[in-house]
């Protein structure tokens, strides 16, 4: 395990700690932007480790979390029909729409299979020709290089019985909505290591300088977070917002080209609608024209279905960084991860689940505490899908 | 389900046009598109993301990662069913589920 040790030691831990005091002159929040991020600073009692005023809030990079109900539900019109299989990643399987989830779905009758890969569809596909194929496209950009080759390839090959349900997000237009909102509360970012190992971090350049906001993209240890945390601060103290590369062991600057290729050749950038925050101008992709006939948004006729959500719940704010999951009178009673009301509660990546699965719903407790009740909280709190 | 995990390529090879590998993750193996890192060659660790390797990286971070994906209970991915062409016309989730990830140690 000598690998583990580096990026786990608890000395280097507190080193980085004391060097945030040392040079911390006044409170600053920070939002950890990717759902991972969220799920190991809660795991860890990351926040509780840190020098009182630096706080970290939660923000939106669960794409589980993020697709909009009304997609859901659009999904679930799509599976239930006798001529489709409907296909998904298996976290999307137990996010419940207005009337159910896809296991419900599933149990009823219909055809939906969880796939590992996007690619998956086109074997299904051959093998059943009398039968339309459908897959549940949601994500952020780590995920669009292998939805796109999904509808690269099924355009190339003709294949008439294969079609995706796009709900795609980007993390650049959601920072800076968080940004430009008058409640914004957020001063600088650990921006989302995978996220960028497809897309490079270009693209954060001008977003940090125009709101004088310090993004640092890191990576999900428990070290890379912190020290991520350590490099926006000090951007902070020294009056300096610029991009950092906290995460270069994996990632750097330009990305992964090939993959960014052929994202513009399949997708155009749209407005999308995020579950809880609302739409955000140019903030997803939708298939280009080119592609439609593999659209199934035009093809099933979905296009008119609305949902609302419910109005108690404070999953928009939590993702935008305004409130935590404690704030919201509905959490850990009304709202659980076998009832989740909204986005933050509807997969463990999103903070309101994080938060249930580590027991914070039930009192106070302190890093130590989190630790040991964090195995059989996780076994308690089946929020994890997947496993069909 | 935004996080890649990193596996070891043991194979590389042409199927239907696209560039693929087995990659070994722990105990398990699976196939993944290697269309956005052509140049991988066996041997090396790549991060896998929903079937797509999207990144390469050495194998002290391989190893690393895959541990800290395991704490996180963030390997479930893996656990998602294989699909056989030739048995694709039957419900892959009931009769292919295949052998679960966690408690594998990466070779």
């Amino acid at each position: 395990m000598k690998y583990l040790d580096e990026y786990r030691d608890g000395d280097v831990a507190n080193k980085i700690v004391a060097e945030m005091r040392r040079i911390q002159t006044r409170p600053w929040v920070l939002m950890e932007v990717c759902g991972g991020q969220t799920h190991s600073i809660v795991k860890n009692g990351i926040d509780q480790l840190l020098p009182e005023g630096v706080e970290l809030v939660h923000g939106p990079g669960c794409p589980v979390c993020v697709t909009p109900l009304e997609m859901i539900d659009k999904a679930h019109a799509i599976a239930r029909r006798p001529d489709v299989i409907f296909c998904s990643f298996g976290d999307m399987l137990r996010v419940p729409g207005s009337d159910g989830d896809l296991f419900t779905i599933k149990s009823s009758g219909g055809d939906v299979r969880v796939v590992y890969s996007p690619l998956d569809c086109l074997k299904i596909a051959r093998a059943n020709p009398a039968k339309q194929i459908v897959f549940f496209a949601i994500g952020f950009e780590t995920t669009a290089p292998a939805n796109a080759m999904l509808a690269w390839r099924a355009r190339e090959e003709r294949m008439t019985n294969v079609s995706l349900l796009v709900s795609h997000v980007l993390v650049p237009p959601a920072l800076e909505a968080i940004l430009a909102s008058p409640e914004n509360r957020v001063q600088g970012f650990l921006g989302p290591g995978h996220v960028c190992a497809v897309m490079g971090y270009s693209e954060y350049i001008p977003i940090s300088a125009r709101y004088k906001a310090p993004i640092v993209v890191a990576g999900f240890e428990p070290l890379d977070i912190l020290e991520a945390t350590l490099m926006t601060i000090k951007q902070l103290e020294e009056g300096r917002a610029v991009v950092e590369n906290q995460y270069s062991r994996v990632l750097n600057q330009t990305g992964n080209l090939p993959a960014q290729q052929l994202i513009g050749k399949v997708f155009e950038v749209s407005d999308r609608k995020w579950r809880g925050i609302g739409t955000i101008p140019l903030s997803g992709y939708r298939l280009r024209e080119e592609i439609a006939a593999h659209d199934a948004e035009k093809l099933f006729d979905v296009a008119e279905i609305v949902t609302l959500e419910p109005e108690i719940c404070i999953s928009g704010s939590i993702l935008r960084g305004i409130k935590k999951p404690h704030d919201c009178p509905a959490f850990g009673t009304l709202c659980n991860p076998q009832h989740p009301l909204g986005a933050t509660m509807v997969s463990a990546e999103g903070a309101c689940a994080a938060y249930y699965a580590y027991g914070r719903h039930l009192k106070p407790q302190g890093a130590d505490a989190l630790h040991r009740i964090a195995p059989a909280a996780v076994h308690a709190a089946p929020v994890n899908g997947g496993r069909a | 389900m935004c996080l890649a995990i990193p596996g070891k390529v043991v194979e590389t090879y042409d199927q239907g046009g696209l560039r693929m590998a087995k990659v070994q993750f722990g105990g398990i193996t699976r196939e993944a598109c290697l269309e956005y890192l052509p140049e991988t060659k066996s041997g090396e660790y790549v991060l896998v993301h929903v079937g797509f390797a999207i990144s390469r990286v050495d194998e002290a971070e391989a190893k690393r990662t895959y541990q800290a994906l395991k704490e996180l209970d963030q390997l479930n991915e893996l656990d998602a069913p294989a699909v056989d062409e030739t048995e694709a016309a039957d419900d892959p989730t009931v009769s292919r589920l295949i052998k679960g990830s966690n408690g594998n140690e990466i070779p």
